[in-house]
């Protein structure tokens, strides 16, 4: 790197490692892609793991058929621009039977369309490891995880017995039925990813800046209406708001924050005097105490 | 210069007042987001004496469910914190209980630093030994002893001078290079962040500058390697990817290619931002050859005089981290950065308390213990001594059957390769098999005792006979009347047994024979690893399945009998596990007529 961070370069030439690591030793690998800014990251670490050769492995997006339009939208133009293959799954069962995120609960939709769904796409493509972006500092059990995490037989994670992870000897051998997943970005923090996404100029969803949006307040959440499947209130509009999203997911599910920041400075600002946790805004989290150590141990990512 | 990213690892038990220490860095690093600070301003553990409203430091760093059931720290937690203009500390928070002393291991392998702490008013346990010894072993540079609640001694420097007197020992057997002892309050932030200024007798710098001082001990020299971890072919020609260490490499430099210790320059280099002069220690990188060289995963590049070694006899210190144990004369897959390599343990020294200078000879290596093993590998690989290269001296042993990770280790020495150099023979296993108009194979038959190998062995062999095919039968009690005469039958030796037998049948496959092997060999790794040495197609592994009451009952041997009166421990099934095979060739049901199961095995098999 010419210029620019030491921190920054070193967690870079890791998660490189750990990429190439991957794309050596694993047989069928692939990227989840989840449209977010920790996969814009990771998808730009894996174009620049391989330069000048492509990207060796395809990305898989879980769709739960509830994203916001403009990370569909931006999705789409993403692997054309990298040149990369993607995958869409649907949890069609899911669809077939009606689960929404209104109607079952959000821990029970949550379940049959993300964590189900990525079960049934990885062994549908028999993909024997998923490389993913997320970072220990998001949330405690994922303060725990090794980068290469082995899952047993039902893509199950045990907490409680991880294979030993010593030095930069990565084991990613597997037994029958096993898979694995795989952390590049374990060590980045929130802030890394905004610095990094600046330093490198990479395209990020517009979701991420700051404009003024139709929203409901939902308790002390912000929802944006996204389309008109959102059940409003007897008589209730949509207020004109200036938001912006910390985290992209299912847009009944991922709440807004209140800010005027519209470009990748403004945003690094606001990320490095930030006062609440960055999953704070993400509603399926709060469900219940142990949520996110539950869904990783049925197999969420 | 400052070392952008350190990584620390602290080590002690949860009374020990290892969350509030960590709690309180995180706080005064400004790592934790003001949600999370609130509510640990109004939660409370039950028995807590923190007035409401007081941040509870310990609450901030609250782990699995597991743990917080049952109140202990399990597996390793990392947490990175802002030290201050572009450096990073990473915190790996380790569990300290002795039976997740693996997981101690995992953070203690890559930290520059560990804070090992002691509660003052409990003083040195067995467990500060242990991990002062872990933090020794693993090469920890920098180890900083916290001794914490001196507030409850009303900071008195006597009680501090006790503890460091306590420790002083250890710290001589240990051959620690200078430690640093602290006096600290974690409850009352005393000397953390800030120098205390009730501890007026210390006059030393506090653990955040401790930490941010930290200074590695890099060779001078530079020595840069490259191990190949991908090589990929690109419409502009051969690309080599990597990472370099021990220092930096530059466009047009010559290079020694290894192993074929060839010479070759670097024509187009690109970090990872694109085409570059130079790269540096650490950094990951493609690179061109100015000619066209295959260099697979696994060669490794270095400068011209780099004083690299390949050896296939190593010696080195190994922490167990499986319940089931280490074992002589078996065989382990070691991964040591990109090197995969089969290896075969030659000897077990089991050291105890920690010390080399007490030692014993032993066949195996229980969880959580420390040896030091001798091996050979199936081929030459450039392990370096760990006392010289972190990086390149470390290596994991796996199980081949599991594929867990079930060893730590740090190369000692290399013990040399034996200089041997083997000859090529113009007449080979194809001419010898065409000469017999077969070809050659092993039947691999294992089960438990009076399961009916030998009978089976028997007349598979009378009726290839027949067919006038060569054939030979290597039956494992016969063996153990001459060739194996030393072994006896713990899991050792049973490895040994089965390394020698398929050695044997190695050659006589070589020689052109149809090899029929009758033993019980009931463990999944060493018929891994016999299958191991033969190709795809010679090795055929039948499973005669017969339950244990009818092996029980024919009882051929006597040895069920013995086994029942006491006076044999080892009997495969009944004292000894067996294995049952994850993916035979054929599965036959010895219960049934020898001359059924002899006929499935013609028609599947030869």
């Amino acid at each position: 790197m010419a210029s620019g961070s030491l921190v920054l370069a070193q967690l870079e030439s890791e998660a490189i490692e750990i990429i190439r690591h991957t794309s050596a030793t694993v047989k069928k690998p692939v990227m989840l892609y989840s449209i977010g800014k920790d996969s814009s990251v990771l998808l730009h670490l894996a174009m620049k793991a391989f330069y000048p050769a492509p990207i060796p492995f395809p990305l898989l997006h879980i769709d739960t058929t509830w994203k916001f339009r403009e990370m569909i939208t931006f999705r789409d133009q993403i692997s054309k621009q990298y040149g990369v293959e993607l995958f869409v799954h649907t949890n069609k069962d899911g669809v077939a039977a009606n689960i929404t995120p209104f109607n079952t609960g959000i821990s029970e939709y949550t379940r049959v369309m993300k964590t189900v769904a990525l079960r049934q796409a990885l062994d549908l493509y028999g993909f024997d490891g998923a490389l993913g972006g997320s970072r220990r500092d998001e949330e405690r059990s994922r303060a725990k995880e090794r980068v290469f995490s082995v899952r047993g037989v039902g893509h199950s994670w045990n907490p409680r017995m991880q294979r030993p992870e010593l030095w930069r000897s990565y084991n990613s051998l597997l037994a029958t039925g096993e898979s694995l997943r795989i952390f590049p970005l374990s060590d980045w923090v929130e802030a890394d990813i905004w610095q990094y996404i600046y330093q490198e100029n990479i395209p990020v969803n517009p979701l991420y800046f700051a404009k003024v949006r139709p929203v409901v307040k939902r308790g002390e959440q912000l929802i944006m209406i996204d389309d008109d499947r959102y059940p409003l209130n007897p008589g209730e509009q949509p207020q004109q708001i200036e938001v912006r999203f910390r985290t992209l997911g299912c847009y009944p599910l991922t709440a807004a924050t209140q800010s005027s920041a519209k470009t990748l400075p403004e945003i690094v600002d606001e990320v490095l005097n930030v006062k609440l946790s960055e999953r704070a805004t993400r509603l399926i989290d709060g469900a219940n105490e142990d949520s996110m150590e539950k869904k990783k141990i049925e197999g969420y990512f | 210069m400052q070392q952008p990213i350190i990584r620390a690892l602290t080590c002690g038990s949860v009374d020990d007042g290892k969350s509030t220490l960590i709690g309180r860095l995180l706080v005064a690093t400004d790592s934790i987001p003001q949600d999370t600070l609130e509510a640990a301003r109004f939660t409370r553990r039950s028995g807590s004496t923190i007035a409401a409203g007081e941040v509870d430091y310990s609450l901030l760093t609250d782990g699995l469910e597991a743990e917080r059931e049952q109140g202990i720290t399990i597996d390793v937690a990392y947490r990175s914190m802002q030290l201050g203009d572009d450096q990073r500390l990473i915190l790996a928070d380790a569990p300290g209980h002795e039976q997740y002393t693996r997981n101690m291991a995992v953070a203690a392998s890559r930290a520059d630093i560990a804070l090992v702490l002691v509660d003052a008013s409990k003083g040195v346990r067995e467990q500060t030994q242990r991990h002062l010894t872990i933090c020794s072993v693993m090469g920890v540079e920098k180890i900083i002893i916290i001794i914490n609640k001196l507030d409850q001694f009303d900071y008195n420097q006597d009680k501090f001078n006790e503890i460091c007197n306590q420790l002083a020992p250890v710290i001589t057997q240990l051959k620690l290079v200078n430690p640093t002892f602290l006096p600290v309050s974690a409850l009352y932030g005393q000397n953390l962040a800030s120098r205390s200024e009730v501890i007026t007798w210390y006059k030393g710098e506090c653990l955040l500058e401790l930490i941010k001082g930290f200074k590695p001990n890099k060779q001078v020299a530079n020595y840069p390697r490259l191990d190949i971890t991908l090589n990929k072919n690109t419409p502009s020609g051969r690309v080599i990817y990597g990472r370099v260490f021990g220092g930096s490499i530059s466009n047009k430099d010559k290079l020694q290619l290894w192993p074929a210790k060839k010479t070759v320059e670097i024509a187009k280099l690109f970090d990872i931002s694109g085409e570059v002069q130079s790269v540096g220690d650490g950094q990951s990188v493609a690179l061109q050859f100015t000619q066209e060289i295959d260099a697979p995963r696994g060669d490794i590049l270095t400068s011209p005089d780099y004083p690299l070694e390949f050896n296939n006899r190593f010696k080195a210190q190994v922490i167990w981290l499986n319940e089931a144990p280490l074992i002589r004369s078996r065989s382990y897959t070691l991964i040591s950065g990109v090197t995969n390599v089969a290896v075969t343990v030659t000897s077990i020294l089991r050291q105890h308390n920690f010390t080399s200078s007490d030692s014993s000879v032993s066949e195996t290596l229980a969880v959580n213990q420390i040896g030091v093993i001798e091996f050979v590998a199936d081929s030459q690989v450039a392990l370096e001594t760990y006392s010289k290269s972190k990086e390149f001296g470390n290596f994991i042993l796996v199980d081949r059957a599991s594929k867990e990770s079930i060893g730590a280790g740090m190369v000692i020495a290399a013990l040399g390769s034996g200089d041997i150099t083997t000859h090529s023979y113009q007449i080979g296993k194809q001419q010898r098999s065409a000469q017999k108009q077969q070809s050659s194979k092993v039947i691999w038959l294992t089960g438990l005792s009076g399961s009916g190998k030998s009978t089976i062995a028997n007349e598979l062999s009378n009726q290839l006979f027949a067919l006038g095919k060569h054939v030979y039968v290597l039956d494992g009690d016969n063996l153990r009347s001459g060739l194996n005469i030393d072994l006896g039958f713990t899991p050792a030796d049973r490895a040994e047994n089965v390394r020698r037998v398929s050695q044997v049948a190695k050659l006589m496959v070589d020689a052109g024979l149809i090899v029929i092997v009758a033993l019980v060999s009931p463990y999944l790794s060493d018929r891994q690893r016999a299958k191991s040495i033969f190709e795809a197609d010679e090795f055929f592994e039948i499973f005669v399945d017969t339950p244990l009451e009818i092996c029980q009952l024919r009882d051929s041997k006597g040895l069920y009998k013995k086994a029942k009166d006491g006076k044999i421990s080892n009997l495969s099934g009944v004292g000894q596990e067996y294995e049952v095979p994850t993916d035979p060739n054929l599965v036959v049901d010895g219960s049934k007529e020898v001359a059924k199961i002899v006929k499935e095995i013609m028609e599947k098999i030869i």
